[in-house]
């Protein structure tokens, strides 16, 4: 069974944001429009995280799409008290929309703020009503959604490889971020197949893991050349 | 007494009357004669309410978006009015317990009001979840398909336990004083009669509330830790910066018990006032719970310094960004503010004899109210707002709905006290009666079984 992981090299991300819009159309995230964004309400299930650092002068700005890293010992999964979120056999965090009784108490636990939360009912202004994905459920008001993986895409790439009676190819499976990005800096693949790409890249001496002190095991990696 | 008197003789012995008259006349005054203050105080209060409902249909039409809650602060008002309202109901019944099991003569006529605050506060605080549950018609599912490894269950567990034994501890010494109502005639009579649970005062009826109130008052103690502790545990569960420490469940314990005495004075000062009991709470019971009161307040001192001196010295990037949030940052005032109300205008107010009166104590006990509301925001909040990831502090404005809920909650407080007095004596007649008649041999007796043994009584081994 797969062990289901990306690598996200930040020497080649370039800040484009295509990797949000992606997700936001795949994934029927709701548009919660300026109002919202501004009460900081704002709706990714990744986003990029912007660092500026040093002077004036000499500014230096880093990107690192951030998303849900689908801990194997997810703080979030500990403290539901309905079962509404759960870790699912091939390692993907997901979440049980229909069950959610909204307490957040798993975005309280998350120390990676990936979750976010139905403040009101989902809206689509105009047409992108219309363009919902049929794979992905929608959600409603008062529950708490998260990335998923794209694990409908996982699913569909599983029951296709079951009808021609072979095992999932590395690279078969690809998220709408990672496919929508230009610089093909995110790679997606099963962790535990040592020869998948995302498991080289996972071993190279560039790679971490996004605050691997915390002991959640996170299966999304970050390359990066430290200075 | 009226003609109603119905106590028979023959079942055992008559109260005796060294409470005279015209005191049961007092300390029953809020139930015989309630008088159109009531109508018009119940009036106000229950407006107040359903104002308050009134602003939360909106919440139930649109959702949590009409709060100011937002990504990452997902807490906000529900939740800290939630741990602030529980934290006072550990005045009443913890309180009561500990005086009755030293045998604190002076708790008598006290407990009858603490145990009051413990259901009336417990009851509002323990719905303050619910209002922030973002699909309160599946709670339910709690139960359904809860987890007991989630510490939300725990707290569920612990506070039901805790509701159901303080109403019963509040019910069983209450008892005798129905009865004894029932035989004045007070009106509705079926709800005394029902509720006096055919109470004639009978030495076997005696030693069975004796009985039943010495298991409830030691199994209500653990249960009181309980309670707080495992709310603490809500937040020292997570990984997250000022929230992940071992010393929160005593700390929240400690700060439980000091705001529900404060809020217990206040009380007590408001309605002694109100129905004239200065001859019943006298200035020496409010000396002595405000001792406790002091000590409170440098314990509360003791695990904040200890807290705080922690993380500033470890000096973890997370943990020092909460901490200079609180020191520096935005939450400098409720911060500083909690640090004044919570340790120095008590201190002061309470360590000299010259402010320890009642005018001082009230302001000392509203300042502490104030101030453990104010900790209790400082714990909720900040730590919400600075996440570990390099994202900017969040930032919380609580809504119109949010101030009108807690403006609520306030004014069910008090909305179940003026009910509760309108049915119930606040003080315990028969306790207080109970009192005069043998507490001052009793406790001569306590005192001399304390003396050195006189020679001739002593046994002969040590003697020699």
């Amino acid at each position: 069974m797969a062990r289901w992981g990306m690598a996200i090299d930040l020497d080649r991300c370039t800040g484009c944001g295509n990797c949000m819009a992606a997700c936001h159309q795949e994934n029927n995230l709701a548009a919660v429009g300026p109002e919202q964004t501004e009460q900081s309400r704002a709706f990714h299930w990744i986003r990029l995280v912007r660092e500026v650092s040093g002077s004036d002068a000499h500014a230096t700005v880093r990107y690192t799409p951030t998303l849900c890293v689908q801990c194997d010992d997810p703080p979030c999964v500990k403290v539901c008290p309905v079962h509404a979120t759960y870790l699912s056999e091939e390692g993907i965090v997901g979440q049980i929309y229909a069950r959610c009784i909204g307490c957040r108490y798993c975005m309280a636990a998350c120390p990676y703020n990936a979750k976010v939360f139905n403040w009101y009912e989902p809206e689509w202004p105009g047409e992108l009503k219309k363009k919902s994905n049929p794979d992905v459920s929608l959600r409603s008001h008062g529950v708490v959604e998260k990335c998923t993986f794209c694990h409908h895409r996982v699913n569909h790439a599983r029951e296709q490889a079951r009808a021609e009676d072979r095992e999932i190819r590395d690279g078969e499976v690809v998220p709408a971020c990672a496919e929508s990005c230009p610089a093909q800096a995110i790679v997606f693949g099963d962790l535990d197949d040592p020869e998948s790409m995302v498991s080289a890249r996972a071993r190279s001496p560039r790679a971490y893991r996004p605050h691997e002190d915390l002991g959640t095991r996170p299966k999304v990696f970050y390359l990066e050349e430290q200075e | 007494m009226s003609a109603e008197h119905t106590v028979r003789p023959e079942l055992g012995p008559t109260v005796s009357h060294d409470l005279s008259e015209r005191d049961i006349d007092v300390l029953l005054a809020s139930v015989e004669q309630p008088g159109s203050a009531f109508r018009v105080v119940t009036t106000v209060l229950v407006l107040i309410i359903l104002g308050a409902w009134v602003l939360f249909s909106r919440q139930i039409l649109y959702g949590l978006g009409v709060t100011g809650l937002n990504q990452p602060v997902g807490w906000g008002f529900y939740i800290v009015n939630f741990v602030f309202f529980i934290g006072i109901s550990h005045a009443g019944t913890l309180i009561s317990a500990i005086l009755r099991l030293s045998n604190a003569e002076w708790r008598r006529p006290i407990t009858r009001m603490a145990e009051v605050i413990t259901v009336v506060v417990l009851a509002i605080g323990a719905f303050h979840p619910v209002l922030d549950l973002g699909r309160p018609e599946r709670m339910l599912n709690i139960f359904t398909a809860g987890r007991l490894q989630s510490p939300l269950l725990w707290d569920v567990s612990s506070i039901s336990a805790y509701f159901m034994a303080s109403t019963v501890y509040l019910y069983m010494p209450l008892i005798p004083d129905i009865a004894l109502l029932r035989d004045r005639g007070a009106r509705p009579r079926w709800l005394y009669s029902f509720m006096a649970w055919n109470w004639q005062n009978t030495p076997r009826q005696r030693e069975v509330l004796e009985r039943a109130s010495n298991i409830m008052m030691i199994l209500v103690i653990p249960i009181a830790v309980s309670v707080h502790t495992v709310i603490s545990y809500i937040f020292a569960m997570t990984l997250q910066p000022g929230w992940h420490s071992t010393i929160f469940g005593p700390y929240f314990v400690v700060g439980a018990i000091f705001s529900g005495i404060a809020a217990l004075m206040v009380v007590m000062i408001v309605l002694r006032k109100v129905f004239h009991l200065e001859r019943f709470l006298k200035e020496i019971h409010f000396a002595h719970l405000s001792k406790l009161l002091l000590v409170m307040s440098l314990l509360w001192f003791y695990f904040t310094f200890s807290e705080f001196l922690t993380a500033f010295f470890g000096n973890e990037p997370a943990e020092i960004r909460v901490f200079f949030y609180k020191f520096t940052g935005p939450y400098a005032i409720p911060f500083w503010g909690m640090v004044v109300c919570n340790f120095l205008i008590p201190v002061v107010l309470l360590s000299f004899r010259r402010t320890r009166t009642i005018p001082g104590i009230m302001v000392a006990s509203i300042a502490i109210v104030i101030g453990m509301w104010l900790e209790r925001l400082n714990i909720v909040v900040p730590s919400l707002a600075n996440p570990r990831l390099a994202l900017p502090s969040g930032f919380y404005i609580p809504s119109l709905v949010e101030w009108g809920m807690f403006v609520g909650g306030l004014a069910t407080f008090a909305l179940g006290f003026v009910v509760f007095a309108r049915f119930f004596p606040l003080i315990s007649v028969w306790e207080l009666r109970e009192g005069q008649e043998t507490a001052v041999s009793e406790t001569a007796e306590r005192v001399a079984s304390y003396l050195p043994d006189r020679l001739e009584n002593a046994p002969t081994g040590e003697t020699t």
